[in-house]
């Protein structure tokens, strides 16, 4: 009679935990200010935190894959110091769109070369891009600020989407929008299911037919592309092109997605759990900003929860597994009596 | 009973082959990176003399000192198939709190603080050591949180607060200065230091336990390597080597707040990649990683004394990162299938040998 811990396992994702979590954080911040659900409020959230959400859709992709891909602040910031340079050269804002975006192409395109081509560990070698395309971001703008864009393209960083009664940002729909694709993409496509493949065994997916290293490759570089605009809308949202734009976000992605359950050995996540990540990530460091914790040892929570993420699953969640069989086990035992008709012919 | 023997003879003669091509090549690595330090500073010489000043070599030094410590400990963990990721938190923390010491206790002896600095540096050290080798969860993760952690609880203690060189005692800021024969003790210190840490992860069974748990940890456990334990053991040495350095940091910095040694890590890390340690373990060294160190450093100030912008600086680390860890790849690569010739090779001649006897 395995339907017991059948029906229990659902419950025991960790999707469920961190869904748990992140009622819990609505629970205590609305009941520790009596802002923390407002419109208002989630529209800040959706502010300070829309760039990050957006950067960690390609990454998890990335981590199922078997990679990683630590320069992604760093072309957040590429990106931005770029458009910062050109619009201080008179290019028109259309061009420069294409300009950034081809760039964020060949960042990601060149990351993927790297790990694909010449075998090299992609945590090393985005190591290595990390250094590069901040240096870059920085030859490119040195010390100066650029700020003064246009205020119909500022707007967009700091306005509400029209019709969502001023709660929503731009860059919260875009992350929205970006996880139900990459949600169904990842869960309900060929190209998706070949991706957990290549996470749990690159070797064995290559036998399979699978192209590993052009998917890489293209993961990389759709990363790339993504950390570009958000590296766009960044800019946007502060109104400033600096050559630290986002400096130190990497981590902050990665420990997103690690705290949405995806393995960092690949072959394992899903979307919706880094959808709840996301929220529970934010939820966190509002909740602690509205309780006048200090803001920035918000990173205890965040540790605390990524230490979690790893030791629930390893250490207690089997012993929870564990359980539920002994129980479905004790069921069995008591099953021949009440279910006994086939004993007896 | 003669296959036994033969299999035995190759083994034995392959392992001596190997061995020696393999050390051979890593020594190859190292005098690599020594070859681009000569280039770097003839290059720097020829153009502005100064760069070989005392003075400027005497800087060179105290910062590479620092950072070469850290690598000795990064190079262990990371030889394990590790990565601690939280030395840069540890920095600040053991930073912060020796600095605060001086001014909370006056006429506190020296050596009292860095022996607390290493206190500091040692129960973080532990902290990750248990998580990883007992948890048995990945150190990048691990360390990934702790990085959090520890920089958090920095940030709820030292506050808005910061510690000015002034209220340091003279004889504590004045350790970068402290030179014998014109150079800086630190860099003797550390030197020695580094010394001790190669030679026990060259000469020492715990040491080579190391390697074996990088190159291959079931094959590890399997053998009858303790890995927890050793694991464990590079893990509070890292920890206790990043409290020290951040001892030494408070010496160095005329201000301290909570963000002394901020994303410190990843630079330890480069210097540690650069100087030809495997990213996935089981080989390198601690001298190639002190190496690693210099070489960054000693790049840094001849763009300074160059006259180029330091805003070139990190491009320019980054793409020799890249070129090392391409060039290693290229090594390795060449090894194994020169090992595997060898070994056909090996074990050819040492069935000739038992046939004769």
């Amino acid at each position: 009679m395995p339907d017991l811990t059948d029906r229990l396992r659902p419950a025991l994702r960790w999707e469920s935990g961190l869904a748990a979590v992140v009622i819990l954080i609505l629970i205590i911040g609305s009941a520790a200010s009596p802002q923390f659900l407002t419109g208002n409020n989630l529209f800040n959230l959706g502010l300070t935190n829309g760039e990050i959400a957006i950067m960690t859709l390609p990454m998890t992709l990335i981590v199922i894959s078997g990679e990683i891909d630590l320069s992604v602040a760093s072309i957040l910031g590429m990106s931005s110091a770029l458009l910062g340079y050109l619009w201080s050269k008179g290019w028109p804002m259309p061009a420069i769109f294409v300009f950034v975006g081809v760039v964020g192409l060949a960042a990601g395109a060149v990351n993927g070369l790297l790990v694909t081509r010449l075998r090299l560990p992609s945590l090393a070698v985005t190591i290595g891009t990390l250094a590069l395309y901040r240096g870059i971001a920085t030859i490119v703008l040195g010390p100066n600020t650029v700020s003064s864009f246009p205020a119909g393209y500022t707007n967009l960083g700091i306005n509400a989407v029209p019709f969502t009664g001023n709660d929503m940002t731009w860059s919260t729909l875009i992350f929205l929008v970006g996880a139900l694709i990459f949600g169904v993409v990842l869960h309900a496509t060929p190209l998706g299911r070949s991706v957990y493949a290549m996470g749990a065994s690159a070797e064995a997916a290559q036998f399979a037919g699978i192209r590993v290293k052009r998917i890489k490759t293209g993961l990389f570089m759709l990363s790339g592309l993504v950390c570009a605009l958000a590296g766009v809308l960044w800019t946007f949202r502060l109104d400033t092109a600096v050559q630290n734009n986002g400096l130190g976000l990497e981590l902050s992605v990665v420990a997103i997605v690690l705290l949405a359950g995806v393995s960092i050995f690949g072959g394992k996540g899903s979307v919706i759990g880094v959808v709840l990540a996301v929220l529970a990530f934010a939820g966190i460091q509002n909740a602690l900003l509205l309780t006048n914790f200090n803001q920035e040892a918000t990173g205890i929570v965040t540790g605390a929860l990524l230490l979690a993420s790893v030791f629930l699953p390893t250490v207690f969640l089997p012993q929870a597994v564990r359980l539920v069989r002994r129980l479905g086990r004790l069921r069995l035992l008591a099953g021949p009596a009440t279910a006994g008709q086939p004993r007896q012919p | 009973m003669s296959t036994a023997t033969v299999a035995g003879s190759g083994q034995r003669a392959d392992r001596g082959g190997g061995a020696g091509l393999a050390e051979r090549v890593f020594r190859i690595r190292e005098s690599g990176i020594v070859a681009v330090l000569i280039v770097f500073v003839a290059v720097t010489t020829a153009v502005r003399p100064r760069f070989l000043d005392a003075a400027n070599i005497q800087f060179v030094l105290v910062d590479t000192a620092t950072f070469a410590l850290l690598a000795l400990g990064q190079t262990m963990v990371v030889i394990s198939r590790n990565v601690d990721l939280s030395v840069g938190s540890v920095v600040g923390l053991s930073a912060y709190l020796s600095a605060t010491l001086f001014a909370d206790h006056p006429g506190i002896p020296i050596p009292v603080v860095f022996l607390a600095g290493l206190g500091i540096g040692l129960a973080c050290g532990i902290a990750n050591g248990v998580m990883v080798a007992a948890g048995r969860v990945p150190s990048l993760v691990v360390t990934l949180a702790t990085l959090y952690i520890i920089r958090g609880i920095d940030i709820l203690i030292v506050g808005g607060n910061e510690v000015d060189a002034s209220s340091l005692p003279n004889a504590f800021i004045d350790i970068p200065k402290d030179t014998v024969a014109g150079i800086p003790v630190i860099a003797i210190a550390v030197a020695v230091v580094v010394a001790l840490g190669a030679y026990y992860l060259r000469s020492y069974r715990s040491g080579r336990d190391l390697y074996a748990i990088g190159s291959n940890p079931p094959a590890a456990r399997l053998a009858g390597v303790p890995v927890g334990r050793r694991v464990f053991t590079a893990f509070a040495v890292s920890g206790a080597v990043a409290g020290v350095a951040g001892v030494l940091w408070a010496s160095q910095y005329p201000t301290i707040n909570s963000t002394a040694g901020n994303g410190y890590e990843l630079q330890v890390v480069s210097a540690v990649v650069v100087g030809g340690v495997a990213i996935f373990g089981g080989s390198g060294t601690a001298a190639g990683a002190a190496l690693g160190a210099l070489l960054l450093t000693t790049i840094n100030s001849a763009l300074y004394v160059l006259g180029i912008s330091s805003f070139w600086d990190q491009a320019i680390w980054g793409f020799l990162l890249l070129v090392a860890i391409a060039l290693d790849q290229a090594i390795t690569e060449r090894l194994t299938s020169a090992l595997r010739k060898i070994n056909t090779g090996k074990i050819n001649t040492g069935e000739r040998g038992t046939r004769h006897a």
